[in-house]
């Protein structure tokens, strides 16, 4: 434990070169999927939180369920309709982070559409009612009620990071764990411990929790000041 | 207030936006894709090998993919690798009849050691493979030894089971057995890598059958306290070899970096790079280049062995398998 400890702060400290690539990718995989995942999730969740329609109920379960979904699962279909015998091969997204990117997407739509339904329908509902009866038109509405939602939104999104930077399942399968290449943290973790380097898998599992704290922590700041 | 949390926000999306950036619109390098087994990966060899081929030609990417050879395999049939290094002949044959890969060659040897808590429970120091097999048998049926098996289809696994059934053993009754008065049994499926199977063979203090440089790695770094028992013999032969993925049936396989990577790994230099590795770290070189003992017919009693085990009708690649091969074979 201790070793992991030292060695982590020695590896930040001195900034070895392949820690940080390894760690920048992570981020970099974790933030284009969180991106692509609001930019789909996001109106998603907003028109199941603010809509009223026949089957909502089971529209907001299956999201719900699908947010439990195993990543090895998922990132085995993936592989397989990715690989280049595969229906989407010639998409070339196997072993690429950009790959990685749209599987991580992928896992944290869910979270993010029932996340934000949740808050706007906690938040937003009697607020939807009023702007309307002042005359703004849907897309007006819509805006008044993510501010009011605010909170709520930016949980999902920094939740759906969160679980795009600590996955293993999709990340391992789409990128194989190619150094240089696809190798990222939760990647890089595997490998270490599997060729018995124990410490240096402490000090990357380190950097990890470190990094999600930082990010964490951030957004607790930010949502105080409010 | 609000203003400034959106602008706080703004800026730190912008910075990650900003660092990643650079690092996604690199332009990509030539890139080969190699799916190799986990004992050639795991040992530190292959990275080794990729640094000094990417000195020699700059420009040029190796990806290696660690698996295990069965996983290795079937990545390559399914046009997501350009090249394979494996260590299992059965299957290789296969690959190569079933005309996915063309000009094999073998490149490395090294032998398999059967390993196991230091006390020996079963007995079995001085004795040969076969009869140490029978005896773990024999004693793990009375409760008094244990085996895990790699169980996850890799050249080892299949090493391992040729093995029993060598001995004359049936596994598949095997797995059935109980230990006589308990109900488990001896034979443990690890189904993971050869490092957390040493690990696993470390907590039980049950034997297995390891490669010779994953278990000196863990030996040295303190992780496992397992003793080797039977080194060497033919039984015991383990040979890699690359297979190049044939461009006639995966056409999208990168066929001439495949091959020039290949002519790079026989060269008197990668053949090098094979006895050297590990001696500096374990204080013994792990794999034994092959090329020079082919070359030189120092070693007939070795030759004879590897061309029973690991050869096809007489050659390592028969001709109706090799494809564009120049001078490979001469």
């Amino acid at each position: 434990m201790i070793d992991g400890l030292t060695e982590a702060v020695r590896l930040i400290v001195t900034g070895d070169r392949e820690i940080i690539e390894i760690t920048i990718r992570s981020l970099q995989v974790a933030f284009l999927g969180t991106l692509m995942a609001t930019v789909v999730g996001l109106p998603l969740g907003i028109l199941v939180g603010m809509k009223s329609f026949k089957g909502k109920r089971v529209v907001k379960t299956v999201f719900n369920a699908l947010i439990g979904i195993p990543t090895v699962s998922l990132g085995l279909l993936l592989y397989i309709f990715l690989s280049h015998s595969g229906p989407l091969g010639f998409l070339d997204l196997l072993y690429t982070v950009q790959g990685i990117a749209v599987g991580e997407a992928i896992l944290v739509t869910p979270m993010i559409v029932s996340f934000v339904a949740s808050a706007i329908e906690s938040k937003g509902l009697l607020l939807r009612d009023l702007v309307r009866t002042l005359g703004a038109s849907e897309f007006e509405t819509s805006l008044a009620i993510l501010r009011e939602a605010y909170s709520g939104v930016s949980l999902a999104v920094i939740s759906s990071f969160n679980r795009a930077f600590a996955e293993l399942g999709i990340a391992m399968m789409i990128g194989a764990n190619i150094k240089g290449v696809t190798r990222v943290l939760t990647t890089a973790i595997a490998l270490q411990s599997a060729m018995g380097e124990i410490g240096l898998s402490l000090a990357l599992s380190f950097i990890l929790i470190i990094v999600v704290l930082t990010l964490n922590l951030l957004i607790s700041f930010l949502q105080r000041g409010e | 207030m609000k203003q400034k949390t959106l602008f706080l926000t703004f800026i730190s999306i912008g910075i990650i936006l900003i660092s990643s950036s650079w690092y996604l619109f690199q332009p990509p390098k030539e890139s080969l894709i190699v799916s190799t087994t986990t004992s050639l990966y795991e040992t530190g060899l292959l990275d080794a090998i990729k640094s000094s081929f990417e000195a020699k030609y700059s420009g040029f990417n190796i990806s290696f993919i660690s698996q295990g050879t069965g996983k290795a395999i079937e990545t390559a049939k399914r046009g997501d690798a350009d090249m394979i290094l494996v260590h299992d002949p059965g299957s290789e044959f296969t690959f190569l009849s079933e005309g996915y890969g063309v000009n094999r060659k073998i490149i490395a040897y090294n032998f398999f050691i059967i390993v196991g808590p230091k006390s020996d429970p079963a007995g079995v120091e001085g004795l040969t493979l076969l009869e140490a097999l029978k005896k773990i048998y024999a004693q793990g049926l009375e409760g008094n030894a244990l085996w895990v098996s790699r169980g996850d289809n890799s050249g080892t696994h299949s090493k391992e089971k040729a093995l029993w059934k060598a001995a004359g053993l049936n596994l598949t009754r095997i797995k059935t057995e109980k230990v006589s008065g308990a109900d488990n049994s001896w034979y443990l499926e690890a189904g993971a890598g050869m490092t957390s199977t040493l690990q696993l063979a470390n907590q039980k203090g049950s034997y297995t059958l390891s490669d010779i440089g994953i278990f000196l790695k863990n030996s040295k770094k303190g992780n496992i306290q397992l003793k080797s028992f039977v080194e060497g013999g033919k039984e015991i032969l383990n040979v890699y070899s690359a297979i190049v993925v044939n461009p006639q049936k995966v056409p999208q396989a990168r066929f001439d970096k495949a091959m020039l990577f290949l002519k790079f790994l026989v060269s008197d230099e990668g053949q090098e790079l094979f006895r050297t590795f590990g001696a500096l770290e374990l204080g013994q070189s792990i794999f034994k280049p092959w090329i020079p003992v082919s070359k030189t017919k120092s070693d007939p009693a070795l030759i004879k062995w590897v061309e029973e085990y690991a050869f096809f009708n007489g050659a390592e690649c028969p001709v109706q398998y090799r494809y564009n091969a120049g001078d490979l074979f001469s």
